[in-house]
């Protein structure tokens, strides 16, 4: 009878937050149609190779233009389609550099003096400026900028001494495709994870502060109720949301990219759940004491900021310093990333999760049980 | 005699350097509608707040039915009913499903939940989200919530402030059924004389954390010509000043 009163108390209390969640319209926006949106839009971007447009400042500051002898001016009148007439502003010519496997790249030429090719610079319209030095072509552009230099490796095979390399016998050229391999196979698995450490963040830590700083924390704990129990109905609620949210999103990407999960199902759950204590477990931690939804709101993107964009969601965070990688990868989001992204592309299953699995779980624990010591319940 | 269900005992409180309640003693009988009257920071929410466990003493004792709230917390929880200042429920739940969560916490059903809906009358909006609520409606479900349980000690703090005179009638009418039909010993705080004088039969003068008086409406207006004048002659000032 006890038990059974127990169970009624927290299946009260989770029904009622799980009421209080899905009678919000924005939830489904937000939790569910959102990611997907996200994973399309990333996922179309970086899987079909659209043509790039690249814009060229030429300054006509040596020489008259058009009448050169340099390779440049010979480039641009005999291999370039001449814009002929337009608004000021337009571009003089144009180049369109095909490529099948790499993408077309359309060239844009601006003639301009050299103080409007600067203005052009700085506002980012252009990313490296031309210019015709002796009959020598001379490219301006910052070193640092990685367009930039793109921009300057392509132009120099095309205008070089005049001779033009078309790239269709690119044959050393084998673009990977092979599911696993691509960025949509290392996003998807990105955005699940991020998706349950924001949702957990912002659900319960969030619903947490804001319900203490309306007193309703205070209004339920002068009743017998078990304060364990709300937390865990709180929890619970949250994983059921996450893990909608999480299938939703993955079986999206699995018809719509045929992707795969090429691990086992069982050790991805494993390290789901895994993943879901430690942020419900830091969620509470985190809203343990204030009642200020705006000192609430610094406190979650203190923790999710840096882990969203350290943790390698979007991009490997390889290319972060080496010293600084260990660190990134004793994160929760990197290890439950890693974890979920190898049983998706690399095949693993539980002996390859079971650390970051366990290390997940005890982070989950150990704060959820130093939240619930401090916890402020009015 | 019977011994008081609440027994508050040189009781003291304070925040940081603020000294809320300064060694108060009072004894609430059963059946007793109390009401603790004083202007905004006389420590009567405080007082209330030690007397439902939600803080604790600084100084002083607090027995509910000769009991302390140590060690009896699940007990106590049981036997009062309380309505805090300007608590919010969970927005997007129905009036009928927010009853049946506080309901589960003592091991009641629906029928309780109908009953308690036809007693704070929202028969017409059991259906409704508490969001969509006006502010009196939100008030008598909030006595709702507390009486779920049928309580001995009922504690209401500032139940109708901010209501319009309507719905501040309304709330009364419920204290009044209750008042008639069970043996519940309530505390309310108010700083509206008419809302004390009305509804209690004792009523307690709070100020700066003190009680200045107490006794039945009829035995403090021996003294002055209204609670008003009494409060005025009492303190030099207003209640609502």
């Amino acid at each position: 009878m006890n038990s059974f009163f127990r169970f009624n108390q927290l299946w009260q209390i989770t029904s009622a937050l799980f009421r209080e969640i899905i009678r919000e319209p924005g939830v489904l926006f937000w939790g569910i149609l959102f990611p997907i949106l996200m994973s399309l839009g990333l996922g179309l971007a970086f899987t079909k190779k659209a043509d790039t447009v690249r814009k060229i400042a030429v300054s006509r500051s040596s020489g008259i233009p058009g009448t050169g002898n340099s390779d440049l001016y010979k480039f641009l009148e005999m291999k370039c389609i001449k814009q002929q007439s337009g608004p000021k502003e337009d571009f003089t010519w144009q180049y369109e550099l095909k490529d099948d496997k790499l993408g077309n790249t359309l060239f844009l030429f601006y003639e301009l003096d050299w103080n409007e090719a600067m203005v052009m610079l700085k506002r980012g319209t252009v990313s490296l400026i031309l210019e015709s030095n002796n009959g020598k072509t001379e490219y301006h552009f910052d070193p640092v900028n990685a367009d930039a230099e793109l921009t300057y490796l392509k132009l120099r095979s095309v205008i070089g001494s005049g001779e033009v390399h078309y790239p269709e016998n690119n044959s050393e050229i084998k673009p990977l495709t092979v599911t696993g391999t691509r960025y949509i196979d290392f996003l998807v698995p990105g955005l699940v994870t991020m998706g349950v450490m924001m949702s957990t963040m912002w659900g319960i830590s969030y619903g947490l502060i804001e319900k203490r700083s309306k007193k309703l924390l205070r209004r339920l704990i002068a009743t017998p109720m078990k304060k364990s129990q709300f937390l865990v109905a709180q929890i619970t609620v949250r994983v059921i949301m996450n893990f909608i949210e999480a299938l939703v999103l993955v079986v999206f990407a699995l018809i719509t990219f045929n992707m795969t999960i090429q691990g086992s199902i069982t050790a991805l759950i494993l390290m789901f759940l895994a993943g879901n204590l430690a942020f419900a477990g830091i969620a509470v931690f985190v809203s343990s004491h204030t009642s200020n939804t705006e000192v609430g709101n610094g406190l979650i993107n203190a923790v999710v900021m840096p882990m969203m964009i350290l943790s390698g969601i979007f991009f490997s965070y390889q290319n972060f310093p080496d010293w600084s990688v260990s660190i990134i990868r004793a994160l929760p989001l990197t290890m439950m990333t890693d974890g979920v992204r190898s049983i998706f592309n690399e095949g693993a299953g539980y002996s390859e999760v079971a650390v970051p699995a366990l290390a997940l779980s005890v982070i989950g624990m150990l704060f959820f049980s130093v939240g619930l010591k401090i916890f402020k319940w009015h | 005699m019977t011994s008081p269900v609440i027994e508050v005992r040189n009781v003291w409180k304070s925040f940081k350097s603020v000294q809320a309640v300064k060694g108060i003693d009072l004894n609430i009988p059963k059946g007793q509608f109390t009401a603790l009257l004083g202007p905004n920071g006389a420590g009567k929410t405080t007082l209330v707040e030690m007397i439902e466990g939600i803080q604790k003493p600084d100084e002083g004792e607090i027995l509910i039915t000769g009991k302390p709230w140590k060690g009896n917390q699940d007990e106590l929880h049981r036997i009062i009913g309380l309505s805090l200042q300007e608590t919010r429920f969970i927005d997007k739940l129905r009036v009928s499903e927010t009853l049946m969560l506080f309901a589960s916490f003592f091991n009641l059903g629906k029928e309780r939940v109908n009953e308690v809906i036809e007693l704070v009358g929202l028969e017409e909006k059991r259906k409704s989200y508490v969001v969509n609520l006006s502010g009196g409606q939100r008030q008598r479900l909030a006595i709702g919530i507390a009486l779920i349980n049928t309580p001995s000690i009922l504690l209401l703090d500032e139940p109708t402030t901010g209501l319009d005179p309507n719905a501040r009638r309304e709330i009364w009418e419920i204290l009044h059924k209750l008042k008639e039909m069970s043996e519940t010993s309530m505390i309310l705080t108010t700083h509206y004389m008419e809302e004390a004088e009305n509804l209690c039969n004792y009523i307690v003068i709070m100020h700066n954390g003190v009680i200045l008086r107490e006794g039945t409406p009829y035995s403090l207006l021996t003294e002055s010509r209204n609670l008003d004048d009494l409060f005025v002659s009492l303190t030099g000032r207003r209640i609502n000043e």
